[in-house]
């Protein structure tokens, strides 16, 4: 008790979001229905913020005292006391964690109707961003579990909040639910296995008792798995793009942003911190999983037209990409050289941070969007820049940095990622010379697949003209959405602009030596001796502009743009919208030229008037793009689980006598057991 | 930051500018001569963008910011390019050397405003032209990154001017396989970026072909006049690397003003024989049809493939 009584900062901070996240259920349970968003969701902010805090401190090296709760439980495993002290990773991940708490719950307050708006929705939400917070606050396996199961719940109920008036949230919920308890149960077994190895449930002493052999690689493929689970990789991220666009749209992001990361976080734990010293297939495992991953995620989100299912798959992407980016950084260390694995490592770090950042400001924005006009659909969409211009702008913004360019967060992050890469030297490694080329290349594929989505999801959505009178008529959103949109917007070009400091602790945070900061803003690769100064970079591309923008105003002042109502309109009526490209015919070629992993299935339906066979009164055209993951593994798999489920049913007929038999065969079976 | 690279920058902006419609109407008049005809003189695209930079612009009702913007940034990311890229001397700015991912991105930008400007006119050519176009892109970029990897392994930096350098220092590294395999694989880039034939046809205007011309097709007067000379921009930047990479002789090593005039006497003259010799290449080539663009381009990756695990486990 002496540490709750005299707390250190750290200790503080911890307990003023556990307080203040307490308060939000009490604002959410008490509050008048009119008043309950404001206050449930004030609070929420103010409980990210502290986490965003307190994270930032820890990231700092502020040490926590730690908060131990004894635990008495009468049980003959060794419990240790339940311990929350976050260390610089931890705090990494917990400033993210917050910083993406505060704006969701901040759009929130605007965003929430319905379900969402209820006292379950916001106590939901309230849980669930009290265990995201806390997760990487743990310094044992038991809080650990405690804080992650915190967090399942919480999004689970809030995911099913709206079930009663949309389907599909029902079949999305049993998705995630099942999912999030396969990764649960993993870790729960890949925990057990390194506290029976390590004899205790402390990270410090699983750490020092220094595992390794089949314990270890056992434990290695539990948790992998299990935090893969969490992440969305590649196969196992079925639940994400069912999920993430059913879920109301502040959560949304909290989940991609935040908790998704939560999965790297473990990764990085349990590689880092918990097993350091793994062997090279492990290293090689991480990369294959994050390429694939990768890979396969930005190719489906190239071809999706659900705005908010597009963003769910350039998840796994941008999580393959981190994924891969650890993998590299654990082989090289593997092979001895540090310098270069650092890079990976703070390019992993760097590449979490700036998607927490994007990702937000991409599914808020998709939230105003559907907001503003009921639909998700980007083929429903289009004209919106000129309807909603706060909404576009920070989408935009947000765009820019999903497809890495400069200057934002996303083109610095995959920077550092490449100029890891190519200053491997693998002249002596054969292993590195074949991994190395061919990481680069997948990555440089999704990239540019990356490029091709953004214009697409922006382009689409909010350019051209109004494809229905629902995207037609909508409106600007509110103050409070509006305010926690462009707050990520500055945030993913603040990241992108001065990068130095972040690189920097990113870098202390996982004990690098190879990045630092130069002339305040700027990065310099030390192993690779390169630099990049966004800043310097700004300021070529204005003095660049100056002259130019000089220019064209002289002109324009000359020669005023003329406003036509016909600009081309091949010389006659200006087209129907309905002859504009859509999201579907935009990726067309995408479908064409992957068609072995996309596997689209396409129907042309062509309708004759009777007296005429030859004239065409109407054509319709469909096409379906399958989740060949999800056909080819995971159908089978619950097959053959509800066949397993009919066979055993036939044990179960309702005859009194056979109940009687199997009890007393299983009496018999424990006497005999107990015999021997 | 020292005025040597200032004067340098300006020298490559200025060359840039200059000599760009000069290397396009000799890239047309070649290809004009080849065919029989006698072609609009070389001075034509000087004439062409000084009439379209006097001429308005239109606009329809309802289009955004974007209409105005994206012929800007355009124009911007390639003087941006032409800049970064080492075309007369070697001499960088100390805090934004010529980067080569950066160059990419910067080359990216010009590339996504390009395909925004073709959406924003909502009609089916400008949609059509700005899908193709970003295909095209995507596919390019594995086989881009992984002929900067190429050349960066020997010089062990990704630092153009680095590089540029190290080869003059090196002269027998040019017939190196692996630089040759790079080259080769840079110049598919090239002709895929700038949409040359036969991954794009520029002199089109036939539906089922085109694909830069498809998204610039509502731009008109100013606007047009930006597009035309930023694209040709890009040409003049990638052209000059390509060259520089392949013939490294003549890149002035300092800011003299002896060195930067034989320096800009050495990047025109390349830049024309390389813009001839493309020019009468295109010549005797089809468009490929969209569907095949593809197979040209895995073609050019696993040049570039070979060349970087060759220079890892070869030489």
């Amino acid at each position: 008790m002496s540490a709750l009584l005299a707390p250190t900062l750290m200790d503080a901070g911890l307990l003023a979001q556990l307080a203040v996240g307490g308060l939000a259920v009490v604002a959410a349970v008490l509050a008048p229905p009119r008043a309950r968003n404001l206050a449930a969701g004030g609070a929420l902010v103010a409980t990210g913020l502290a986490g965003a805090v307190t994270g930032v401190a820890a990231l700092l090296g502020v040490e926590a005292g730690g908060v131990p709760v004894p635990v008495a439980l009468p049980l003959t495993a060794p419990l240790d006391a339940l311990v929350l002290a976050p260390d610089a990773l931890g705090g990494l991940f917990m400033a993210l964690a917050g910083v993406v708490v505060a704006l969701a719950a901040l759009f929130g307050i605007g965003y929430a109707h319905g379900a969402a708006a209820s006292r379950t929705g916001w106590t939901a939400f309230a849980v669930f961003a009290v265990g995201l917070q806390l997760v990487p606050a743990a310094a044992d396996a038991i809080s650990f579990l405690l804080a992650w199961e915190l967090m399942a719940l919480g999004s689970t109920v809030l995911l099913l909040a709206d079930h009663a008036a949309r389907g599909p949230v029902r079949r999305a919920t049993l998705w995630y639910a099942v999912m999030t308890h396969l990764s649960f149960l993993l870790l729960l077994a890949g925990f057990g296995v390194l506290v029976a190895a390590g004899g205790s449930t402390s990270f410090a002493a699983m750490r020092t008792a220094g595992v390794a052999g089949p314990a270890a690689d056992l434990a290695f493929v539990l948790m992998v798995t299990g935090f893969a689970t969490k992440a969305g990789l590649v196969p196992v991220h079925v639940w994400l793009p069912r999920a993430h666009p059913e879920a109301p749209s502040h959560m949304s992001a909290a989940m991609s942003a935040a908790m998704v990361k939560m999965g790297v976080y473990g990764m990085l734990l349990l590689t880092l911190r918990l097993l350091p010293a793994g062997p090279r297939w492990w290293a090689l495992v991480l990369v294959a999983l994050g390429a694939v991953s990768a890979l396969y995620g930005i190719l489906q989100a190239s071809v999706q037209a659900d705005l908010k299912r597009l963003l769910a798959y350039s998840t796994t992407e941008n999580i393959g990409l981190i994924t891969t980016a650890v993998g590299v950084g654990l082989l090289l260390r593997d092979s001895g050289q540090s310098a270069v694995a650092d890079v990976a490592l703070v390019a992993a770090l760097l590449l979490a941070v700036s998607h927490a950042a994007f990702k937000s400001v991409l599914f808020l924005g998709a939230g105003s969007v559907l907001h503003a006009t009921g639909t998700r659909d980007l083929d429903l969409l289009g004209g919106l820049a000129a309807r909603m211009p706060w909404t576009s702008g920070a989408f935009g913004v947000g765009a820019l940095g999903a497809a890495a360019l400069p200057v934002t967060s996303g083109f610095v992050a995959e920077w550092v990622l490449l100029q890891g890469l190519i200053h491997v030297d693998a002249r002596t490694d054969r292993l590195l010379a074949i991994v190395i080329p061919v990481t680069m290349g997948i990555v440089a594929l999704t990239i540019g697949l990356g490029l091709l989505t953004f214009v697409k999801a922006y382009g689409i959505g909010f350019l051209a003209r109004p494809r229905t009178s629902a995207a037609a008529d909508a409106r600007e959103a509110g103050v409070a959405m509006r305010t926690a949109m462009v707050a990520g917007a500055v945030l993913v070009v603040g990241l992108g602009l001065v990068p130095g400091p972040l690189s920097q602790a990113l870098a202390a945070a996982v004990a690098a030596t190879g990045v630092a900061s130069v002339n305040g803003a700027g990065l310099a690769v030390g192993a690779a001796a390169a630099v990049l100064d966004p800043v310097a970079l700004t300021a070529l591309a204005a003095a660049v502009l100056v002259p130019l923008v000089a220019v064209n105003v002289v002109l324009a002042r000359r020669h005023p743009r003329r406003e036509v109502a016909l600009a081309w309109g091949c010389g006659g009526e200006r087209t129907s919208p309905r002859m504009e490209y859509n999201a579907t015919s935009y990726s067309e070629p995408v479908v064409r030229v992957f068609r072995a992993s996309l596997q689209a299935r396409r129907a042309v339906d062509v309708v004759h008037p009777d007296s005429a066979p030859m004239i065409v009164e109407h054509m319709s055209f469909t096409q379906e793009t399958a989740d060949v993951v999800e056909s080819r593994l995971y159908l089978p798999a619950t097959r053959a689980l509800a066949r397993a489920g009919d066979l055993a049913r036939r044990v179960q007929n309702g005859s009194i006598h056979r109940y009687i038999g199997i009890s007393f065969a299983a009496l018999v079976l424990v006497l005999v057991v107990v015999a021997l | 930051m020292t005025p040597g690279s200032f004067a340098v920058i300006l020298v490559h902006l200025v060359v840039a500018v200059l000599v760009t419609p000069l290397l396009i109407g000799v890239m047309r008049t070649v290809r004009a001569r080849l065919e029989g005809r006698v072609g609009a003189g070389v001075w034509q695209p000087w004439r062409d963008l000084i009439k379209l930079l006097a001429k308005e612009p239109t606009r329809a009702p309802g289009s955004t910011p974007v209409l105005t913007l994206a012929p800007i940034v355009l124009m911007a990311s390639s003087l941006v390019l032409c800049a970064l890229i080492p075309l007369v001397s070697t001499v960088a700015l100390a805090s934004v050397p010529g980067d080569l991912f950066v160059v990419v991105s910067v080359l990216l930008v010009g590339t996504v405003s390009l395909a925004l400007l073709g959406l924003e006119s909502g009609t089916a050519f400008g949609g059509m032209g700005s899908s193709r176009h970003m295909v095209i892109a995507a596919m390019v970029e594995p086989t881009v990154l992984l002929s900067v990897y190429a050349l960066s392994v020997p010089a062990g930096t990704s630092d153009l001017a680095a590089i540029v350098q190290a080869r003059v220092a090196d002269p027998i590294s040019l017939l190196n396989p692996v630089s040759l395999l790079a080259i080769f694989a840079l110049v598919v880039v090239v002709i895929a970026e700038t949409g040359r034939l036969p991954v794009d046809n520029p002199s089109t205007h036939l539906e089922l072909t085109m694909v830069h011309e498809a998204m610039i097709l509502e731009s008109g007067g100013r606007d047009l006049g930006w597009l035309e000379l930023g694209s040709w921009l890009r040409l003049t930047a990638l052209l000059g690397l390509v060259a520089n990479l392949a013939v490294p002789w003549g890149v002035a090593p300092d800011a003299a003003p002896l060195s930067l005039l034989v320096g800009v006497g050495a990047v025109f003259a390349k830049l024309v024989v390389l813009g001839a010799v493309l020019a009468a290449a295109e010549v005797f080539i089809a468009k490929l049809r969209l569907f095949r663009v593809p197979e040209l381009l895995a073609g050019s990756f696993v040049l570039a493939f070979l060349s970087v695990s060759a220079s890892y486990l070869v030489f």
